[in-house]
């Protein structure tokens, strides 16, 4: 730690990093716009200044920008002094010449880092006459919108979308005064992170197209602490709600989760909340007429079913609580995992693989600081989007080294990059296809599942002469031998696999983190990812045995006659002829959904449930990490939390259900551990959910009735329904929207951190589960399913789409605009043999389904990956597969598909 | 001259204006305080606002008629009717001109001095059974200015009595027949009485019980309704028996010429209530202890040098 | 004691008399309904949205009154036209909660929002003192007659390009690397 004096006061700093992150860091407030805590220094902006004197003699001292100054010690220095303040006024003033009269048009008025900074800087009067500098702007999309006059040439958008998420289609245009930030022609921006821009960008340039739809300022937003439920990741989001309808998410801060950067599909697919197709009201259907119910009613037709010996169907988009309600209701061996057999395999060896001490399931945090990664048959952009992501830091280890090595700060981003050019750590892809992450990858191998194993094996083996191998090794010498060296002289080797993957990939995949650790003797990160939110909490829930195949077999069989459906479309999860057989057979189908699904429009009793936005909720991520999701706003309808549908006491408190099933559920004793601290609230005063700003709470409703309601009481959590209590100024554990004084924006962040980039002070990082029990030590063994291929048939694999394979945020209508219709990609030289074009509509096999033609360039030969969207179903296609091209006339072929970004555009 | 003791129509008659007289002092003291405050009062409901009282008195009637859930009942209930009724009973000794008056006492001022006493116990029975701080502080102060004010109060007409040589109102009024109106002879005694009288009736400036810039509405806090109403009235009542009180002790009943007695009384009795409305427009609330320490310290020597005097003069003069 | 009488006429009596000479005064009090107060142009009564010079809506739904109101008695949504001007979808004041401080107006950026000099603003009936948007807004651009918003701010709008708002230059070439 190195002593600084700021302004007369001794403060102690890390000398690793620069004076403006160490001077946020002590809370003080200095203006800055190019400075972002995730992407470092450029100096580009010149808003920082502060005076530096060289001696405790020295009066006259010397501007410089704090961002761009290493913390020494000793080193005296003012924030205050009249010079630095009158170099920040102009230097705003100057970034202020051309910005627009806007702000009552703007969306980002009242979270504005300029309109924060402008006030803090102490510029209030525009001197300047002459004429604005005015730009075009661009359509970028149905998520951002662009209105570029407001542009403070700050580059962060820029820094952002090329340098951190890897975008190629935004780039800084023409110069000087007239520099322009956008894409080369009007059209959607191809980054699956492009919603960033809108929290990254300091000003208006860039702002949520979907919120401007039913726009309300950031201060009118009822929000709460809550979790995307689009992935298994678990990111932390602030949803806003208002006039009862959910407006927008924003990024939640987490330091060790998503830290600053949420997807696309995480901050735009939220939409599906405010569907007018929610299911609201309690119905049963008795020989085909439907008739609506009271909740009482609907609660006794629960307790008929638990009574007929109904069995259970769980959900991996359900909260922990509702499965475990489920679970209860109809018994543990009644409970069955409402997920595809094969997922349901792979969930379950990814269990034993959270619990084996020798591996450590990484958050994104440590996967940032993996420098070499293997990443085997799983695609990450698609399914775990934050994910890819930080892999894509992870390959800027070799340049941090460098850098390092150079006695280069990390802080000074353009010098490390200068310094690296395209020097990048290893990444390695393994798949049946090339993904998006290719263009960071230094190596790819793109074959079958088989071949894949086959590598694996020798990787592994490479590794560790202990690790089985195959009869026929493989003869990818080159490759195995490269990747095993990488592997082993890494300082942190990280394996990236999935469910999606195939069980035996997975299991081939853990022999090579295995033989990692027969080496090192450490415990090597492997990220098995999930496929959706809470598929690793539905896993520890199920016991062993009780896949959906079992549950289908028994209803079939007319074992069971009843069965409860939670928050599932089991269409999704097996094959339509499997759960019709099932399904025509049951007397009694109780179905608690959301949305209308295919089975629910089979349901005898359909029962609402709220969305994530309306309940208080536990999900486990991938890596086994519980999170707490409050309620944000209410539900207007008779729909409940689907736990409160099936426990027996109307008004059993959330807390009070987590914590039985923190008791009672094996493996979830630490689920507890999530609820916040109630001890340390003010005088157990609540928080409020709505911000001291909140307008219009006299008005909002007095169309209906001037007489204002009582306000809503949440029995439930710390949190209120209203502007009364106390708010989380401290206590991040519950804060909502991130507000300060002078800081509006979402910067204001680093008032709650520890330090810049630090835990959240008295943050809840969530809690992990998953207790390490002893290692059996031993291998998988290697099963390679031979999937001899007929001729003229091509092997299956399944492909993912960020905006469509999520059930709910494709319900979405801004997700809708970017999801595509079913499709198969297939190789040139398949086409060509096949004779089929891009763009052409083929029949899948005999399945009747049809999809459009993609040309893949990097894509295994002999292998279709499928996109399934909504029109296939999944589990009908078989894994070999001919292809007929129909009669349907061919289309112009597919474009925006978020796959490999470097060689798809070639074709 | 004789009173028609007993007759019902007399009686019925007197209780009637008396009555009607105290709710029009309403809108009287409303008009005549806007009179001396450049405003016009009350004049929409009605000519000239006369039936500003009917609508208050709808008003009141319809009002919730609520006892606190926390008060002693019965004399909360009580409380209020006490006022009225002891100075109703004051105004039967009182001769308003020949023939017209309920009883001729032989005791008058006696019974008057005792049913004013008795009006205490109205208000701290309103105070403490109400069970409120502000109404108890009002109930104590009015216990500590009633009592203390009765004393010379009682004093200050002795000297009347003593001239006079009768306790009999009517015969007080006969005493001074001769034009001599014991104002003259009285003077300190009549001041006396008149500030007294201020007190005992709890007007301004000396409505210190009820003070609203300090305890709310004092012993009357939690009253509403025609209960207000009553403890409302009543102090409209007692301003009518102060004044009636001062026009028979001082300054000769109906004694006067060419106009009837009763209307004499009627002029005189006005004069005075007039007067203690230009009080309340004019003066302001002096302390809890200034009135305390003015009425012991000063108007109880004064009273006692005034009944000594008094009495020396008569004996000498015998 | 002598004091004590001195100052009971000097003081006392004295203002007894003086506030009865006030009899003699002509009352202040204006018979209001018979004889109309004049009211002052910048009095604070009932609130009005105005329109532009062009006839246009001026308010563009930022919701700075929405914020500023210490009462929250107004609520609003924005909305956007085809071609980019924002306004309010609803516009709702409570009237039986306001307090006519007139924050709304001082924070108005667009000056949409005025308060009139009328005062006769009351109902029989509480629900209606709720006024929506066909309520307030009038055809005129009340006190502030030449304001138009969208001739200052930057955005684009039917018959208004990038560029053409006051001291706006006329968009930039992108393509262009001329100084």
């Amino acid at each position: 730690m190195a002593k600084i004096v700021i302004d007369g006061e001794t403060y102690e700093v890390d000398p690793a990093n620069n004076l403006l992150q160490e001077c946020l860091s002590q809370g003080l407030d200095l203006p800055y716009f190019c400075w972002h805590p995730c992407m470092g220094s450029i100096g580009a902006c010149r808003q920082c200044a502060v005076k530096q004197y060289r001696n405790a003699e020295d009066e006259k001292g010397m501007l410089v920008m704090a961002c761009m100054t290493q913390a020494t010690d000793g080193m005296i220095i003012s924030i205050e002094d009249e010079q630095a303040k009158t170099m920040r006024a102009r230097v705003i003033e100057s970034l202020m010449i051309s910005h627009p009269h806007d702000c009552p048009v703007c969306e980002e008025g009242g979270e504005c880092h300029l309109q924060d900074m402008t006030l803090m800087s102490g510029h209030n009067y525009r001197r300047y006459d002459k004429k604005k500098v005015t730009h075009h702007n661009q359509y970028l999309g149905p998520f951002i919108n662009h209105e570029m006059n407001r542009c403070i040439t700050c580059y962060r958008c820029v820094r952002f979308y090329d340098d951190y998420a890897g975008g190629t289609d935004l780039a800084a245009q023409a110069s000087h005064h007239h520099t322009y930030f956008g894409r080369h022609e009007e059209g959607v921006l191809e980054s699956e992170f492009s919603g960033n821009l809108v929290e990254v960008c300091p000003t208006g340039v860039f702002t949520d197209k979907v919120f401007s739809e039913h726009y309300s300022r950031k201060w009118d937003l009822q929000t709460a602490p809550s979790i995307c439920v689009g992935c298994a990741v678990g990111c932390n989001t602030t949803p806003g709600e208002r006039y009862s309808s959910l407006r927008r998410i924003v990024n939640r801060y987490n330091s060790e989760v998503n830290g600053y950067f949420l997807c696309d599909r995480g901050r735009f697919g939220f939409e599906f909340v405010n569907s007018p197709e929610r299911l609201k009201t309690p119905q049963q259907t008795v020989n085909g007429a439907v008739t609506e119910l009271a909740t009482e009613a609907a609660r006794l037709l629960v307790h008929e079913y638990q009574k007929a010996g109904a069995i259970g169907i769980g959900s991996p988009r359900a909260s922990n609580e509702s499965n475990f309600a489920l679970r209860n209701l109809v018994g543990e061996a009644n409970f069955y995992a409402g997920v595809a057999d094969e997922e349901f395999e792979c969930l379950q060896v990814q269990m034993s693989l959270l619990q084996d001490p020798v591996f450590h399931a990484p958050s994104i945090r440590e996967i940032e600081q993996a420098d070499a990664v293997l990443i085997v048959n799983e695609d990450v952009t698609n399914t775990a989007p934050r994910i890819a992501l930080a892999l894509r830091q992870s390959v800027r280890n070799k340049a941090k080294q460098l850098a390092h090595d150079c006695k280069i700060p990390q802080w000074q981003d353009a010098a490390v990059r200068e310094l690296a050019q395209r020097e990048l750590s290893p990444l390695c892809l393994f798949g049946n296809y090339a993904t998006r992450l290719d263009d960071v990858a230094s190596d790819r191998l793109i074959a079958a599942n088989e071949e894949l194993i086959a590598v694996l094996a020798g990787v592994a083996r490479a590794i560790d002469t202990g690790a089985p191998t195959q009869a026929a090794p493989t003869s990818r010498s080159e490759l195995v031998q490269r990747v095993s060296a990488q592997l082993k002289d890494a300082r942190r080797p990280l394996i990236v696999t999935g469910s999606n993957a195939g069980v035996e990939v997975l299991r081939a995949a853990a022999n090579v983190a295995r033989a990692l650790h027969a080496v090192r003797k450490q415990a090597i990160d492997l990220c098995v990812l999930a496929p959706e939110v809470n598929s690793v909490g539905l896993a520890m829930m199920t016991p062993a045995g009780n896949g959906l195949c079992a549950a289908l077999q028994r209803l079939k069989a007319g074992v069971a006659t009843h069965a409860i459906v939670l928050e599932n479309d089991l269409y999704r999860r097996a094959s339509r002829t499997q759960v019709d057989a099932a399904l025509d057979k049951v007397s009694g189908l109780l179905v608690i959904d959301q949305l209308p699904t295919a089975t629910t429009a089979k349901a005898d009793v359909l029962l609402p449930a709220t969305s994530f936005s309306e309940h208080e909720a536990t999900y486990v991520n991938y890596e086994g990490r519980a999170q707490l999701s409050f309620q944000v706003h209410r539900s207007h309808s008779q729909a409940l939390p689907g736990w409160r549908w099936l426990v027996t006491e109307p008004d059993l408190a959330v807390n009070a259900l987590i914590q039985s099933c923190a008791e009672s559920a094996p493996g979830f004793a630490r689920l507890s551990e999530v609820l916040p601290d109630e001890s340390v609230f003010v005088a157990g005063m609540k928080v409020p959910r709505q911000s001291h700003r909140y307008s219009g709470r006299t008005a909002m409703k007095s169309n209906l009735d001037v007489n204002e309601p009582k306000q809503p009481v949440d029995t439930d959590s710390i949190l209120a329904f209203s502007m009364e209590g106390i708010p989380s100024q401290k206590n991040a554990s519950v804060l909502g929207a991130a507000w300060a004084p002078q800081w509006n924006s979402n910067q204001a962040i680093s008032k709650f951190q520890d330090e810049i980039n630090g835990e959240l002070k008295q943050g809840s990082v969530g809690t992990h589960l998953v207790q390490r029990s002893a290692s059996t030590g031993a291998y998988f063994p290697l099963v390679t399913k031979t999937s001899a291929s007929a001729a003229g048939t091509l092997r299956v694999a399944i492909a993912h789409q960020i905006f469509g394979s999520d059930e709910l945020s494709a319900r979405s209508p801004a997700i809708r605009q970017r999801m595509t219709p079913a499709y198969v990609g297939i190789a040139p030289s398949d086409a060509e043999a096949l004779g089929l074009h891009a763009g052409d509509r083929v029949y899948l096999g005999d399945t009747g389904a049809t999809a459009i033609v993609s040309l893949r360039r990097h894509m295994a030969t002999g292998t279709v990956a499928v996109y399934c969207g909504d029109e296939v179903d999944r589990h009908a296609l078989p894994t070999a597969l001919v292809l007929r091209k129909s009669d349907a006339a061919s289309g112009p072929g597919l474009s925006g598909l978020i796959v490999s970004d470097r060689y798809e555009e070639e074709l | 001259m004789q009173f028609e003791v007993g007759s019902a129509l007399s009686i019925g008659s007197i209780l009637l204006t008396v009555i009607v007289v105290a709710a029009m002092l309403i809108w009287v003291e409303r008009r005549l305080l806007s009179l001396w405050q450049e405003r016009l009062g009350p004049n929409r409901v009605g000519p000239f606002g006369l039936l500003q009282v009917v609508a208050d008195m709808i008003k009141i009637f319809t009002k919730e008629d609520w006892v606190p859930p926390f008060a002693d009942k019965l004399s909360f209930v009580l409380a209020p009717t006490v006022i009225m009724i002891v100075i109703l009973l004051s105004f039967s000794v009182v001769p308003f001109a020949p023939g017209v008056g309920v009883i001729d006492s032989n005791i008058g001022v006696l019974f008057v001095l005792a049913m004013a006493s008795l009006g205490a116990y109205s208000v701290m029975l309103g105070g403490l059974s109400s069970d409120n701080k502000y109404a108890l502080l009002g109930s104590l102060r009015a216990a500590a200015q009633m009592v203390s004010y009765e004393v010379f109060m009682g004093i200050s007409i002795l000297g009347v009595v003593a001239l006079a040589g009768s306790f009999n109102l009517r015969e007080i009024v006969l005493a001074q027949a001769d034009g001599s109106w014991f104002v003259i002879p009285q003077f300190i005694g009549f001041v006396i009485f008149l500030i007294a009288g201020v007190a005992e009736s709890h007007r301004l400036p000396f409505d210190i019980p009820e003070a609203e810039q300090e305890i709310v509405a004092g012993y009357h806090t939690e009253y509403s309704g025609m209960k207000f109403g009553m403890f409302f009235v009543g102090e409209y009542l007692g301003l009518v028996l102060i004044s009636s009180l001062i026009t028979v002790l001082f300054f000769g009943g109906w004694m006067g010429p060419f106009l009837p007695p009763i209307v004499w009384f009627a002029i005189k009795a006005s004069m005075f209530i007039a007067f203690f409305i230009l009080l309340r427009a004019a003066i302001p609330r002096p302390r809890y202890d200034q009135l305390m320490t003015y009425g012991w310290l000063v108007l109880l020597p004064l009273s006692l040098v005034n009944l000594m005097v008094t009495g020396a003069i008569i004996l000498s003069t015998q | 004691m002598i004091r004590l009488l001195k100052d009971t006429f000097t003081s006392q009596v004295k203002t007894l008399w003086q506030v009865f000479m006030h009899a003699f005064v002509k009352a202040d009090t204006v018979e209001y309904p018979e004889t109309p107060p004049y009211m002052f142009p910048r009095w604070r009564g009932r609130i009005i949205l105005s329109r532009d010079p062009d006839g246009e809506e001026r308010c563009v739904a930022c919701n700075l009154c929405a914020c500023a109101c210490p009462v929250d008695c107004i609520a609003l949504q924005k909305a956007e036209t085809e071609d980019g001007r924002w306004y309010p979808e609803f516009f709702r004041i409570n009237f039986s909660r306001c307090i006519m401080c007139g924050f709304c107006e001082e924070a108005c950026p667009t000056n949409a929002i005025q308060l009139t000099p009328d005062f006769e603003m009351a109902e029989y009936v509480r629900q209606d003192m709720v006024w929506e948007k066909e309520d307030l807004l009038i055809n005129g651009t009340g006190k502030y007659h030449d304001y138009n918003f969208y001739r200052v701010a930057g955005m684009a709008i039917k018959g208004k390009d990038k560029g053409a708002a006051q001291h706006e230059a006329p968009p930039v070439n992108v393509k262009s690397l001329l100084p």
